[in-house]
């Protein structure tokens, strides 16, 4: 039998291999380019999502209108109620008769807010030195809420220095916040670190998962696979342009909160790229991963959205603090990448704390990385056996 | 005994008892043949017979349980990547990119074949003059029709002047007309030297093969020329040869 000709049995030189993954990389941001859904989802979508998440937490109330509950009626009481009202944030909509009023008014959605005073409310002032005042918000709108009980506290705190200005009473009021529906808060300018967090992984992982899925089910996976094209090569062309493009997007979004939303980067910006670009990482192992499990584009993208949007939402901190969370949950949430980088970018971001501060999420997010790339690769091989 | 000593010389693939198990499931059961250089060699068998797998394996996509093989002179079990740089490889869904035009994906194949970078462009005009398509070369492959993109995908897949090129059921959902067309490009490619390896289930493709080879349930029923085979089971075409050994079959077709 014939032995091959020199031809076919030389290696490839590195300046071919070269050759071959520019050639690669090319196809792939051609792929993107030409894709109008992609395009989409890759520029339309950060931007959305901050603008979204951005203006819902910095709406200024106006107007609210509140109920009360007053079973003391005495001067005070009458006093305070008065307070509220002169100014434009909100309007007396009704006095409330009895306790049990307080859960129809929210559930009809006529007010925001409802005042509720102890009773003997002037007696308890003089006598006790205390008295209470309960704010009940609907949590389920926790801006708004937030915005308006702090607000209400804030008169209500002022007609306090009044009276002991004038020496009247030198005593306290407590007003009490109470939210229903939502007893956790979001706090503002924790949506940029959140965004950034669901952004990355969203084109990294997503993005390159559903494109290698794509090459599956269209058959030209196997081509590549019969091809003499490492396979290494295949799978690290299409992580390139996403990579690159995750830090245009990661650049974007900074601009925007930083010069649109007036969010400021307090801390080192070299450590805030440095944590990012190690996210990005772990965000592409996660993305190669996925594919090297799924065969279709469809279970790419509920994978990604169910094993990795929903979670990151969820139990990344980024809207509910993990504090709060069942133990259980907690635990969940230690192996989401999403809460450490969320975490690291809080802290250099917002809180303009040093590198010293992220050395654990540095150290966490790393080793995720190098375990993930591991593993995908690993995966991957054994595949195409 | 060496079986690489057992290999005649003359052949470009040789299978030696090639199995495949999947479980409890034999989807290839110790098959034997032997492809001759320049051969046109069809492969029959109803779906699920194990035909694609066989195939795959002879390609390096998928991994024998036992037996032998080699492909142009190299074993597919050690020396893969030998095998790689000398086979051409369309599948059942033509392989090229949708969304990349003809050209682009002429070069990118080429590339990944090793076609030196400046032979690439006069070699893609030539073949375009060949094949009609010179005012499609910029054209994206989605827009082209399903007969045009499997020549096309034939031609990316021999451009690099492979030694075997393995078609797995290239020409499905066209006509018998379209098909007709499309085996003109196998004959010429033949006639080069390149010896083809054609999985199908339309009979009036097996009649245009060298030799076919008919599987039923993961077997080799029958091996020989369709003038022979015809003959010794008294058809009239390669469609009753195929009604008569298929009709023992115990799997049912998926």
């Amino acid at each position: 039998m014939s032995k091959p000709d020199t031809m076919t049995e030389r290696k490839m030189t590195p300046g071919e291999n070269w050759r071959f993954f520019m050639a690669f990389v090319r196809k792939e941001f051609h792929h993107i380019f030409r894709d109008k859904m992609t395009m989409l989802i890759l520029l339309v979508m950060p931007i959305l999502m901050l603008v979204l998440f951005g203006y819902a937490l910095n709406t200024e109330v106006k107007n609210s209108r509140f109920a009360v509950y007053d079973p003391s009626h005495d001067d005070v009481t009458r006093e305070i109620v008065e307070k509220l009202q002169i100014n434009n944030y909100f309007i007396l909509h009704k006095m409330l008769k009895s306790p049990a009023e307080v859960d129809e008014v929210f559930k009809s959605g006529e007010v925001a807010m409802v005042v509720v005073f102890s009773e003997n409310f002037y007696e308890n002032l003089l006598h006790g030195g205390h008295a209470q005042i309960q704010l009940i918000a609907d949590g389920s709108d926790p801006n708004t809420a937030s915005t308006i009980t702090t607000y209400a506290s804030t008169i209500i705190g002022n007609y306090q220095q009044e009276l002991l200005k004038v020496g009247k009473i030198p005593y306290q009021i407590t007003p009490e916040l109470k939210l229903l529906y939502n007893p956790s808060m979001v706090a503002a300018y924790n949506f940029v670190p959140g965004v950034m967090g669901m952004i990355i992984l969203l084109i990294c992982a997503m993005m390159t998962s559903i494109s290698i899925a794509r090459e599956k089910e269209n058959g030209t996976m196997e081509i590549l696979l019969v091809s003499p094209m490492k396979p290494l090569y295949v799978i690290l062309s299409k992580a390139v342009p996403y990579f690159f493009l995750s830090i245009v997007n990661l650049l974007t979004i900074l601009a925007m909160a930083v010069f649109v939303m007036g969010v400021p980067i307090a801390g080192s910006f070299f450590w805030l790229i440095l944590i990012s670009l190690l996210y990005i990482f772990v965000s592409l192992a996660l993305g190669l991963l996925i594919s090297s499990i799924v065969s279709t584009q469809m279970a790419a993208m509920m994978i990604s959205a169910m094993g990795l949007m929903m979670p990151v939402m969820l139990l990344s901190g980024m809207l509910f603090p993990t504090e709060n969370m069942p133990v259980f949950l907690q635990i969940v949430s230690d192996v989401i990448p999403a809460k450490w980088y969320i975490l690291a970018v809080k802290k250099i971001m917002i809180k303009g704390l040093g590198a010293e501060a992220i050395i654990k999420e540095l150290i966490v997010l790393g080793v995720m990385a190098v375990a993930l790339i591991t593993v995908s690769l690993r995966k991957f091989k054994i595949r195409l056996e | 005994m060496n079986p690489i000593e057992t290999i005649p010389a003359d052949k470009v693939i040789v299978v030696r008892d090639l199995t495949k198990k999947f479980g409890d499931f034999t989807a290839v059961d110790h098959i034997r043949f032997e492809v001759g250089k320049g051969e046109i060699f069809g492969f029959l068998g109803a779906n699920g017979a194990g035909k694609t797998t066989a195939m795959r394996m002879l390609c390096g996509l998928s991994k024998p349980t036992s037996g032998h093989a080699w492909v142009a002179g190299f074993d597919i079990y050690k020396e893969s990547e030998s095998i790689k740089k000398c086979i051409g490889y369309m599948s059942q869904k033509f392989s090229l990119y949708e969304d990349l035009k003809v050209w682009e994906n002429i070069k990118l194949y080429a590339g990944i074949y090793g076609v030196p970078a400046k032979e690439i462009a006069p070699m893609t005009d030539d073949l375009l003059h060949r094949l009609g398509f010179e005012k499609e070369k910029n054209a994206l492959v989605k827009s082209l029709p399903l007969g045009w993109k499997q020549k096309l995908a034939f031609s990316v897949a021999i451009f690099h002047q492979p030694k075997i090129v393995f078609l797995d059921e290239p020409t499905g959902g066209v006509d018998p007309a379209t098909r007709r067309q499309f085996w003109e490009l196998i004959y010429q490619a033949a006639d080069q030297g390149i010896t083809v390896f054609v999985t199908t289930h339309y009979m009036d493709e097996a009649e245009y093969c060298n030799r076919v080879t008919i599987m039923v349930d993961g077997r080799i029923d029958a091996l020989d020329t369709p003038k022979n085979l015809k003959e010794h089971f008294e058809a009239k075409n390669m469609d009753e040869v195929f009604q008569q050994l298929a009709r023992n079959a115990k799997r049912i077709e998926k």
